[in-house]
This record gives structure tokens, sequence and C-alpha cells, in this order.
């Protein structure tokens, strides 16, 4: 399957990565051979074999529902670039 | 020409567990900002999640109580997007196997009076209706952005006042411009998304889904409800189409929360779509914010620029197999259904309506219960005389008891049922004690409201504790206060003797037909009796007097 150079700018955009044409066409290369490989596996007889959700084949063990963790603002918040009033600091967001 | 109204909704209902989903940081409401916010919870590197076991109980009970299938494996994925309260940079979700499957709910739907919208299609009769669910499934909640921080330095100087509260300042560095604040607190709480299918055909019905999903949450115990604090967030899908037709375009309208903003919002949604294909207009996908000031919805974002989130399995998180045994154990802990115990106050007699106020709370309902068992049971307490009124006599008096006097006494003083200062026992004893001739029901109200002050501020009131809170105490309150009804036939005789000696014109206007005059003996018995005669007794005795 062959990639266009716009859909690794979707991708890019959509992973919040500032790419130059130059990566952008070496990414489109790469990118075209993992979906070549993914073609390759697709193409298997995978027909009545239960898909797995995880390289493990185990299952998620449970914590118990009790809160173990005390408050470490302070030290957390010495390494932000910003906190004021306990909050972190970012650029003004407003969708 | 005719329109029909296509809602789904999309319920967040925040799980009433302690800790995070996943991880050990504590979820109580209301915290200095970032206080409960964990290395998880900020999504420092290298941390893992873990999953809460009391998430995954409360999604299945929920599972349980609409009838749904329950995955007995699911898997957790991640949804990618970009937002500064998300500090992954995707949320932990669940996709294409979700923990909860398809269920149903069934709703009462009543229409408004006098809500002559002409979107509604009701008709002004009270009907049922079954909502199908199509899946619930777990994820974690996002913090807190605070935008628009006002710079607002109130009196005491240290205080910076949002729209979305207070906030402490530690220096005195504000204002500055151009920032949002972030509060992770809320991230990592535990949510349960309940989707239903487009199944409600006008507000009315989409309120009485989401009023129905508020009031089971809260009964089965999962979820506080609380839709100030976000507890119960609501979205609702909505369209409309000609009948017969293919489902219209839809629009999303994002974060109701409150009943009368859901109505609001999807009346004008759908007035104003209607509008919109009737001047020859398009309905394109969007997402839109609905503004109660001006009571009217307003566009968010276009899906033409709607997120595309990229979903895969979590390679963090095993899948969640939930085992039969699981299962078992948590159908155990489920409550008797609301309509079920609706059911059977109806069969003791109890009018609809009353039944549904009596299980309006599982406090209440189960208050009732444990007063109604007390007062069948023999033991402490005991009736004096031999006969003991049936369990729908006594059901009826006592639904009268909570929804007046125990209603009012708790509105009174702001409590709610589950701090109500008076144990079922003691309102049964006290029950008991008007059964039984003991007290009016004017000195009933006395001993249960003296009750009810002194249990409030027990600390205060007694100093000897093991005192509160026992049925005898009712007992000791009827003696103390001297509420005991003269039941001795003999004291009554005697008193209705002299009244009857002393009043000689009015026993002559009675004893020629005017029945009137029978108020004012019985006026007379009770005050020479201070109040006490047993009123029933004296009503016999002064007619079998009176007719000389």
């Amino acid at each position: 399957m062959s990639l266009t150079n716009a859909d690794v700018q979707k991708v890019a955009r959509l992973a919040r990565l500032a790419m130059t044409e130059a990566e952008i066409e070496s990414a489109r290369s790469q990118l075209s051979g993992i979906f070549d490989l993914i073609a390759e596996m697709q193409a298997v007889d995978t027909k009545g074999i239960t898909p797995m959700s995880h390289a493990q084949d185990l299952s998620q063990r449970l914590r118990e529902d009790k809160v173990t963790e005390a408050d470490q603002r302070e030290l957390f918040q010495s390494i932000a670039p910003q906190v004021e009033a306990g909050l972190y600091l970012v650029p003004q967001v407003i969708e | 020409m005719e329109w029909e109204i296509v809602i789904g909704l999309e319920v967040h209902t925040q799980l009433s567990t302690n800790s995070k989903i996943f991880s050990g940081a504590s979820t109580t409401y209301g915290a200095e900002p970032n206080t409960q916010a964990d290395a998880v919870s900020i999504a420092l590197p290298g941390v893992l999640p873990v999953l809460n076991k009391g998430a995954v109980e409360r999604a299945i009970k929920f599972g349980l109580a609409v009838g749904a299938h329950i995955a007995p494996r699911s898997v957790f994925a991640r949804k990618n997007y970009f937002y500064p309260d998300l500090p992954k940079g995707y949320q932990i979700s669940q996709f294409d196997l979700p923990v909860v499957g398809q269920g149903a709910l069934t709703i009462q739907v009543e229409p408004l009076s006098g809500s002559g919208k002409p979107t509604s299609t009701s008709s002004g009769q009270a009907y049922e209706k079954v909502v199908r669910i199509t899946r619930a499934h777990l994820e974690e909640d996002a913090g807190k952005s605070i935008h628009g921080i006002t710079h607002i330095v109130t009196e005491d100087g240290n205080r910076i006042t949002t729209e979305n509260g207070d906030y402490l300042i530690t220096e005195d560095s504000f204002p500055r411009e151009n920032v949002s604040g972030i509060d992770l607190n809320r991230a990592g709480t535990p949510l349960l998304e309940i989707v239903s299918e487009p199944d409600m055909r006008s507000a009315v019905e989409a309120v009485a889904y989401a009023k129905t999903l508020h009031s089971l949450v809260r009964w089965i115990g999962i979820c506080d409800g609380n839709m100030q604090e976000g507890s119960f967030r609501c979205d609702a899908n909505v369209s409309v189409r000609r009948p017969g037709e293919p489902l219209g375009t839809r629009r999303e309208i994002k974060n109701l929360n409150s009943f009368k903003f859901m109505q609001q919002a999807i009346d004008y949604e759908v007035q104003w779509q209607i509008d919109t294909l009737e001047n020859g207009g398009k309905i394109h996908q969007a997402t839109v914010l609905f503004d109660s000031d001006k009571c009217e919805t307003r566009m968010m974002r276009s899906k033409e620029e709607a997120h595309d989130y990229r979903y895969f399995p979590d390679p963090d998180l095993l899948p969640l197999d939930i085992t039969p045994a699981m299962l078992e154990q948590v159908r155990a802990t489920l409550p008797e259904s609301q309509q079920a115990k609706q059911m059977r106050y109806v069969k003791l007699g109890i009018s609809g309506e009353d039944a549904n106020i009596l299980t309006a709370s599982r406090e209440m309902a189960e208050f009732f219960d444990a007063t109604l068992a007390s007062l069948l049971k023999k033991g402490v307490g005991t009736l004096i005389t031999p006969e003991t009124p049936s369990a729908e006599i006594y059901a009826a008096r006592l639904s009268n008891w909570l929804i007046g006097e125990v209603s009012a006494q708790l509105n009174r003083d702001g409590l709610d049922m589950a701090q109500c200062p008076i144990t079922p026992q003691q309102l049964g004893g006290i029950l008991k004690r008007i059964a039984d001739g003991t007290i009016s029901n004017a000195g009933a109200k006395e001993v249960f409201r003296t009750t009810w002050v002194e249990q409030r501020n027990f600390d205060v009131q007694f100093t000897d504790v093991s005192a509160a809170f026992s049925v005898e105490r009712v007992d000791a309150i009827i003696e103390a206060k001297g509420l005991k009804q003269v039941s001795d036939s003999g004291a009554i005789e005697k008193i209705v003797d002299e009244i009857i000696a002393a009043n000689p014109a009015q026993v002559a206007d009675y004893r020629s037909g005017k029945d009137k005059v029978f108020g004012f003996f019985v006026g007379l018995a009770m005050k020479a009796s201070k109040g006490k005669a047993n009123p029933a007794q004296l009503n016999d005795v002064l007619k079998k007097k009176l007719a000389g």
C-alpha cells in the first residue's frame, strides 16, 4: 500500500508533529513499508482464531479500592515550568 | 408537515469509588487543586495503570441492573487527543470491547403539564416505554482547565475567583495574561459512560430516561448522582426526520448538567433544526453547547474539524476478565429493584403515587421496610392490646408518617434520609403506641419531635448515651411528658357525667336532633382531661350517655 505525502501530513498533524518536506518523504516510505507488512499479515487466513488484544495471554489484575497515595503536590510542582495557586499553568487554551 | 424527533443520550456517571480508576489517589470532591493528583494522574514517565476492582464491580452492577450482557473479556483502549487537562495525550477508555453490552431501561413518561411546545410529541397521557441501552464502558475522567482567570483578588488578597470557583494564591505574581490553570484532581476518576440507542422521541422522553437512569445509579449505589459536582453528565444526540425516513443528521449537545436544561436545550435544538430544514437549509453534523442564559444551543465545533481519536488497545493494560464467580459475587450485592419495591408497596395498599415517593431514594424505602418489619415483630414495645393492626393498616399509617412528618422534619433541618435522627424501631414504637391507644396522634407527634430533637443533638442531650436511639426511649418520653391517654373508662365516665350535669341546655339541644353540639361536648371533655382522654373511648361514652 502506498501512502501519499498528504496522508503523512494528516497523521503528523494529529500527533502534533512538525515535519519538514524531507522528513515527510522519508516517513512516507517507512510508513508505506509498515503498511505493506500489515497487508501481508492480513492475507493470512485467521478464520476461527480469537484475536488477541495484548501480546501476553494474561488477564488484568485488579487493585483493591483503597487510597494509597499521599499528597505530593509540592514535589511534583517543583519541576513544573509554571504553577500558581496550586494550578499548573499552561498557555491559554480555549476550544 | 410532521417531523419526528430522534434522541439518543450518552451519560457519564462518576463511579463512587474511594480511589481513582488506575491509581490509589483519592477521588474526594473539592480538595485543593492538584493535591489528589499523584504520579499516575499527572502522567509522569514510567508510571503504569493498575485497574481498580471497585470500578469494575460498579460497572458490573449497572450491567446486571439493566439486564445487559457482561463481557467475560473486555479491553481498554487509548483514545488519543491533545488537551492540557489530559497529560498523557490519551484517555484510557474502552472501544470495541466494552464491559457492559446491550441492555434496556423501562421509563415512565409523564408529559409536563402545560408544556405546549410544538416539538413535543406527547399527547398528555402518561405511558411506559423501553429504551435500549447500547453499551456502557469504563474510562478515566480528564482534569479541569480553568480558563479566563479574571485576576480578581478578593479582600483577603490571596484568592483568585474564576468562573470555576475560588483558588488560593500562593504568590502575588498574578495577574498573568494568556494562561489557563490546570487542576488534575479529577484526572483518573472512574467514569461509566452509558450510551442509549436513539429511542427517544421527545425532550420529555429524554428527560424521563435521564431521570430514571439517575435514580437507578443512585439506587444501586454506584454513583452519588450529584449533578452540580459533575457526577452525572449528559450529552444528547438530536436529529429530526420525516416519519418513516432514514435518520437525519444529528447534532450533539454537550454537558447538560440539569434536567431542566436538558429539556430546554433539546426543545430549542429541535426547533432550530426544523426551522433550518423548512427554510431549505441543511443540518451539518456538529457538537453544540447549550447557553442556559440565552436558552439556545451554540456550535462548539463542526464534525469536519472533529477529532480522529485513533483508538488502539492500551498495551499497558491486559484484557479484563470477568469470571462467573465475580459476576455472582456482585449480583449478590444488588438491592431489591425500585420497581419491585414499588409493586410490593402497592400490594400493601399504598397508592402508586405514594409508592413512588417512598422509593424515591433507597434510604427512604429501606427505612420504610425496617419500620414495617419492627411493627410486625413481637418483642420490645409489643402492643398492650391483643388486637394487632394488619400489615396493610400499619403500612398506610407508616407511609403517611414518612411522607408527612418525617419528610417535613428532614426538610426543615436540611437533612437527608441517611441522616434521619430517629431509628425505624423508634418510629415503629410510636406507631404501636398510637395503635394500642396509649397516645393520641397529637401526642405521637410530640413524642416524635422530642425524640428527633434530642437525638439530633444527642451529645448534648444525653448523659447516658446508651438511652439514645433505643426503642425504650419512646416509652420513657411518653412517661416523662405525661402523654398517656386516659383510657380508664371509669375516669372518662366521671368526666362525661360532670359535663352533662353542668350543661343541661346543650344536652337538650343534642337530644332534639342538633348533632353539631356533639363537638362541644368532646371539646369540654378533652379540656377536662387535659387532652389526655382516649378520643375513641370518649366518643363512645359520650354517645351512650347523651343518648340518655
